[in-house]
């Protein structure tokens, strides 16, 4: 009983962990059918804020909460940059723009290495964030526990940003139907600029809350991207609820089976469970309806 | 799909046909020897007519294994520059050529040819993973050519043409066993990443453990690079063993340690003893996330012996104050060494020579005197248990009375006979 | 240039062409170390000129090569080990590297790969197999484009961890220090130079076999699905099946490249295979040339080679390099080098805004 709870709560922080990283994927993936590769990379840059952040600062809670926005900015402000740079130019070929994104993340990890060096570096844990809170008889680090509700909060806020707001209603309507929409007199120019700000912003979050339980190093952002990749493709185009739903279970099913068999193993039975699952639903959990063909 | 015979598909048997014919003609005209026939090896190229001689570093100096493989660079660069210095070897001053192994074995392969048989060198140094070991093996023995590999690996192997400078299993995986048994050890759990060294380590630990009364209450894998330790964490807590014995390597150790201090384990309820962590490691993962854990290598910067305190003085007025040095670094700087003790001593470049002239080559080194056994070609070391202080820097706190001789494939063991098969 | 070379005499002008050079110059100028070289660089162009065909053609962008290369490259490594074996052991003998690692017994799945006869069956039929099965089961539920390259890529990665986890494989070390190739020293020169007549004559087959598929009714259709597959079901065609026999051809040529890449190179390890390997084999792909016939070869050849030759110099330049060629080439000359002539004449040219948009 103890280990099914252990597992249903690594499960959560697993899958809280992969939401964080794939919730600004999903975003972009979704309205721009952008398959951004460098979204990893992103997520390397907001651990190096992180990073830095805290070079300055020096006291390790304060850093934190300075680095969470900061991450957002440099996450966002790369993701803007790509955006007018590039991925403009590649709108109607989406599969050359996984290509040219994988090159723009090859020279952003080599350009890391070049700048911190190879070697991973420390980011510091607040003192307030050491330690774990013993639940339901296991014990679960604070780290783990603040990631969760970053997750919780970050799925919250996108969600109250596209339901509520002008420019989240202008989101929706170009993921929507991008056509359509242009001849609403959505600008879907600005639209795909403002929604690339906020899916890079959000990797930049992740890196930062990433800091807390992993190594900051030139790779960092690689060892997350494929997983955040299954979760956006089982969880339906664009989809926030299909991304939660979506990485709470991957995490669930990395858990289990890692319990009853190797970590090697379960990597290759989360993806055997995918392809199986794209069979009965071959949209992903939740589908977008729309009437374009594609 | 319709997909009658058209005149293309005709087209397409005879293209095969006159394809497979052309390149099977050349191909059994150019046949060589066969199984079991002598072949003519190739003829060295090594040119020791000259002023200088030609030896190769060949690291990764770029993908994963950058980090650690460089610093490797760095203390074959100051070996050679100390060996030239003196007068270099046989009169001859030695020139590096150094190749860049880009953390893939069969790129190790392809530059250790290229540095063979394109460059002639005597000589090469450097490699890091088993992997890149492998790879490299048959090269050298087709070549008939000396690789000298300074870092701590899996034992179970002995090449003519390899020199192993690092240590095998007996000189720190089982000092490291024999100091936690002293210290009352009853119970272990294993952690490690998935491959060969840390499978092998293991299977010497459960054999160890069987033989000496310790239990050993789990046995977890993680893949290479994954920093996902919340479950093993857990179970590491629940099984609530005397110490864990880490064989995680890289980053898996950042993710693995700062969980361990998050679910409240410390080092003096439960120490880890780590195989694989060194000076360069501590930084990354954090000190206060580490402090007090243990380690087990043959040589820490704060080894107290004049010859080390000759070469961390060298090391760091060459590439600067704050750089450390490590077990491994030492190792290839040893390498170096011995490789020119060894030349002077047959008093020639050849191989043969070399190979013939090997036992009994020592050196003093900054871990302490080393010699090459000549029938495996490892070294004599001597083990230390280093505990990582709050400097970052690691100090010895247990070592072996005296070098351990090696024992690649662990045969004065009588409880590891079930082990392997030796050659 | 070009319109000769679409004539009948014009294709059997450029085969010849190309034989002369690959069995006649190369071996001539070039050492036999380098020539070792370039029979590896001619391994990845046949998994080229396959992933010319799925994606440049079919559009289905395979990031997930190395799995099918990797199958190849380990069944004929499985063979190697065990006829070594077998050489100094006798039948049933264990391999050096399982005896190490405390294997007594030959595993049950080794056994069969002591005959050449079956090794080469199943280098042909198991990954073609495992393609269609896979490509079935995601066509015709019409997973593709992003979806499709992402899932092949976790392929490649679930692959590559897959094989690490296993001791009887070699683990991540993988398997190497192979003696005998097919009753052949391998460490004898002139068998290396056989090996390097065996991937010549292996490019040339499958460029051939590239061109006939091409040519062929059955090319037009695979352009068609590419370019507007519903069209193509609405004429009522399986757009699936179009699709499974592009994706089924470029394993079995990633198969091939594998087995041949084994004995050449000496050594497959999952880090060969992984999900970064496999993205590299694009890269060529795409700098000659995704739609032409020989823009993969020539693209492929020459990344191979830039990077042996610049990374001796530069090695972290050469990771920048890489990453500029992903996003210079894709970005701005989609159709590779193959279609800088035609760029050249007519800029834009709508031909190549129709190879492009794949």
């Amino acid at each position: 009983m103890d280990l099914l709870v252990g597992q249903l709560l690594t499960g959560l922080s697993t899958g809280s962990i992969l939401l964080l990283a794939a919730l600004g994927l999903s975003l972009t993936f979704g309205q721009m059918g952008v398959v951004n590769m460098a979204h990893g990379e992103f997520i390397m840059a907001g651990c190096y804020t992180a990073y830095v952040v805290q070079q300055v600062v020096g006291d390790a809670g304060v850093s934190l909460l300075i680095a969470l926005p900061i991450g957002f900015l440099v996450g966002g402000a790369m993701g803007l940059v790509l955006e007018a740079l590039l991925l403009r130019r590649l709108y109607h070929r989406p599969l050359d723009t996984l290509l040219v994104t994988f090159g723009v993340g090859l020279v952003l990890q080599q350009a890391a290495r070049d700048v911190f060096g190879a070697p991973a570096v420390n980011v510091s844990v607040p003192e307030a964030l050491r330690g774990g809170v013993d639940l339901l008889g296991t014990t679960v680090p604070r780290t783990r526990l603040f990631i969760m509700a970053l997750a919780v909060l970050a799925v919250t806020a996108v969600a109250l940003v596209l339901r509520f707001t002008p420019a989240g209603r202008r989101i929706r309507a170009v993921t929507g139907n991008r056509d359509l929409a242009e001849t609403a007199g959505i600008s879907s120019r600005r639209v795909d600029a403002a929604t690339f700000f906020i899916g890079s912003g959000l990797a930049g979050v992740a890196g930062v809350a990433l800091t807390l339980i992993g190594s900051t190093s030139p790779t960092t952002g690689q060892s997350y991207l494929v997983d955040a990749f299954l979760v956006v493709v089982a969880g339906g185009l664009g989809r926030i609820k299909g991304a939660v739903v979506a990485a709470v279970a991957l995490g669930a099913l990395q858990a289990v089976f890692e319990t009853y068999s190797t970590a090697s193993l379960a990597k290759v039975g989360v993806f055997v469970v995918i392809v199986v699952f794209l069979q009965l639903r071959p949209q992903g959990l939740f589908t977008l309806r729309t009437r374009s063909l594609a | 799909m319709p997909l009658r015979p058209t005149p293309e598909v005709r087209g397409l048997a005879r293209a095969l046909a006159a394809s497979a014919a052309l390149a099977g003609l050349l191909a059994t005209a150019a046949c060589g020897a066969r199984a079991g026939e002598e072949t003519v090896a190739t003829e060295s190229c090594v040119d020791t007519s000259g002023d200088t001689v030609k030896v190769g570093s060949l690291n990764s100096l770029s993908g994963t294994m950058a980090i650690s493989e460089t610093t490797v660079r760095d203390a074959i660069a100051l070996a050679v520059a100390e060996v030239n210095a003196a007068g270099g070897v046989q009169g001859k001053q030695i020139e590096i050529v150094a190749e860049d192994g880009a953390s893939e074995p069969t790129v190790f392969a392809e530059k250790a040819e290229k540095l063979i048989r394109e460059d002639c060198v005597a000589a090469v140094f450097g490699g890091w993973t088993s992997a890149s070991r492998k790879a490299m093996l048959p090269v050298f023995e087709d070549n008939d050519s000396l690789l000298y590999y300074p870092v701590q690996y899996e034992g179970l192997e002995a090449s003519e043409n390899i020199f192993y400078t690092g240590a095998t299993t007996n000189q720190q995986i089982i000092p490291a066993l024999d100091y936690l048994a002293e210290t009352g050890v009853e119970s272990l759990y294993l952690v490690g990443s998935d491959y060969v060294f840390p499978r092998t380590a293991n299977a010497i630990i459960n054999a160890y453990a069987e033989a000496h009364g310790i239990e050993v209450l789990g046995e977890d894998y993680v893949t290479l690079g994954s920093t996902e330790f919340s479950t093993i964490v857990n179970q590491v807590k629940s099984a609530d063993a005397d110490a864990v014995f880490n064989t995680l390597n890289g980053d898996s150790n950042v993710a693995f340690f700062r969980e361990y201090a998050n679910v409240g384990l410390t080092a003096a309820d439960m120490p880890v003893m780590s195989v694989s962590i060194a000076e360069e490691e501590v930084g990354g993962i954090g000190v206060e996330n580490i402090e007090g854990q243990l380690a087990a290598w043959n040589y820490y910067q704060t080894v107290e012996s004049p010859a080390n305190t000759a070469f961390v003085e060298a090391f760091k007025a060459e590439y600067g104050a704050e750089r450390v040095t490590s077990d491994p670094m030492e190792a290839a700087y040893n390498s170096v060494h011995l490789w020119a003790a060894t030349v002077e001593k047959a008093g020639s470049f050849a191989v043969a020579d070399v190979q013939a002239a090997a036992d009994g080559v020592s050196f003093d080194s900054p871990e302490g005197t080393v010699v090459i056994d000549g029938d495996n070609h490892h070294v004599t070391k001597t083990a230390r248990i280093g505990e990582i202080a709050a400097d970052g820097l690691l100090y010895t706190v247990w070592e072996s009375d005296g070098p351990i001789e090696p024992d690649p494939f662990l045969e004065g063991y009588d409880w590891a006979a079930d082990l392997a098969v030796t050659e | 240039m070009n319109r000769f070379l679409q004539t009948r005499a014009g294709t059997w002008t450029g085969f010849a062409a190309a034989a002369l050079v690959l069995f006649g110059l190369a071996p001539l100028l070039l050492s036999g170390f380098r020539l070792g070289l370039l029979a590896q660089f001619l391994c990845y162009a046949v998994v080229a000129v396959g992933i010319g065909l799925a994606w440049g053609r079919g559009g289905m962008l395979t990031l997930g090569q190395g799995v099918f290369f990797g199958m190849g490259a380990y069944l004929m490594a499985m063979h190697l080990k065990t006829a070594d074996a077998e050489f100094r052991g006798g039948p049933g003998a264990v391999p050096d590297f399982m005896e190490l690692a405390g294997i007594r017994e030959l595993p049950a799945y080794w056994a069969p790969f002591s005959s050449p006869a079956f090794t080469i069956a199943a280098i042909l039929v198991l990954p073609t197999a495992f393609a269609v099965l896979l490509g079935l089961a995601v066509f015709k539920r019409r997973v593709k484009g992003a979806y499709f390259a992402i899932l092949s890529q976790a392929l490649a990665g679930a692959f590559a961890i897959l094989l690490i986890g296993q001791q009887s494989l070699g683990g991540f070390n993988g398997l190497s220090r192979f003696r005998y190739f097919f009753g052949f020293t391998l460490a004898d020169p002139v068998n290396q130079r056989m090996l390097y007549f065996i991937a010549a004559g292996v490019l040339l087959s499958v460029v051939a076999v590239a061109l006939q598929l091409r040519r062929s009714r059955y090319g037009e259709l695979l352009v068609a699905v590419r370019d507007a597959e519903e069209r193509v079901r609405f004429l009522g065609y399986d757009a699936a099946n179009v699709k499974v026999v592009a994706y089924a051809v470029a394993a079995l040529f990633a198969s091939v490249a594998g087995a041949v890449f084994v004995p050449i190179v000496g050594i497959i390890s999952p880090a060969s295979i992984g999900i970064v390997p496999s993205i590299m084999f694009i890269l060529g792909v795409a700098i000659g040339g995704r739609a032409s016939l020989v823009g993969p070869v020539v693209g492929a050849l020459a990344v191979a080679w830039a990077q042996t030759a610049l990374s001796e110099q530069f090695p972290s330049a050469w990771t920048y390099a890489q990453g500029l060629l992903f996003v210079l080439v894709i970005a701005l000359l989609p159709g590779g080098i193959a279609s800088i002539a035609s760029v050249a004449r007519r800029f834009p040219t709508k031909r190549t805004q129709v190879e492009a948009a794949a």
